[in-house]
């Protein structure tokens, strides 16, 4: 007795279609891993691996947890700076594909702040990509946040680590 | 004849606005004069860029934004 199902294996495989090598976005909206990766997996059959990383706001310790963050950007200068980034993470990892999805707006502990994968023939330029692009997007990418705590809103400065971080790549 | 001023991150709280209009055409000394002495301070620094109608601009004191153009001042970015 075969179930009625209207739902196949394949047809699960990804409902968000990519187009190109290079994905990238800004989103206003919850930013929703699974589909992403299975639409980038989807778009590079031919690659021998995908690395991706997951940014994601942190609930903060002891008496001043964070009660939510707020990313602002550029319009003119963050989506295509972005988008040079991936260019240049393409070029240099000899990769097949790049996703780069940064939240802006505000953001509670939990949510995915930033979401970044890269496709390669091998797993090294992968994970070296992926690296790359996060060391890139914490400190010299056109984004400002901000995080609320219980004494009220706080601009995030980029650290020393992220700058030296930054600095091993040139 | 207006130059808009953008304020961006922390900048925008210093400022108490988020953009300023300012008489066209505007160059380094008025962008200082416009922005008040706090931001002018900050802008001296290294650590301050400068966009001029949707493109970071090399060297900030040369300036030169035309009637309609944006001028956004790009405080030490923190994304990721």
């Amino acid at each position: 007795m075969a179930r009625k199902s209207r739902c196949c294996p394949r047809s699960a495989v990804a409902r968000l279609a990519l187009s190109g090598p290079l994905d990238v976005r800004l989103l206003t909206g919850g930013l929703s891993v699974g589909e992403a990766l299975a639409a980038f997996n989807a778009a590079h059959p031919q690659a021998g691996g995908v690395a991706s990383f997951l940014g994601k706001v942190r609930p903060g310790a002891g008496e001043s947890p964070v009660k939510a963050l707020e990313l602002t950007h550029y319009e003119p200068l963050t989506l295509s700076g972005m988008e040079q980034l991936a260019g240049q993470a393409f070029a240099r990892f000899a990769l097949d594909g790049v996703l780069v999805w940064h939240r802006i707006g505000v953001l509670t502990p939990g949510e995915g702040i930033v979401l970044v994968a890269a496709a390669a023939r091998h797993r090294r330029g992968a994970l070296e990509a992926v690296d790359f692009l996060m060391d890139h997007l914490k400190s010299a990418a056109w984004l400002w946040k901000r995080e609320r705590r219980g004494s009220g809103w706080h601009w995030i400065e980029p650290r020393a680590e992220d700058h030296a971080a930054l600095a091993r790549w040139q | 004849m207006t130059v808009r001023i953008v304020f961006l991150g922390p900048l925008r709280d210093v400022a108490g606005e988020a953009q300023h209009e300012a008489r066209a055409p505007l160059d380094w000394t008025g962008l200082l004069a416009a922005v008040g002495p706090q931001i002018a301070e900050q802008l001296h620094g290294e650590r301050v860029h400068i966009a001029c109608a949707g493109k970071v601009i090399a060297d900030k004191t040369a300036l030169l934004a035309q009637d309609g153009e944006e001028v956004a001042l790009l405080p030490p970015v923190s994304g990721g």
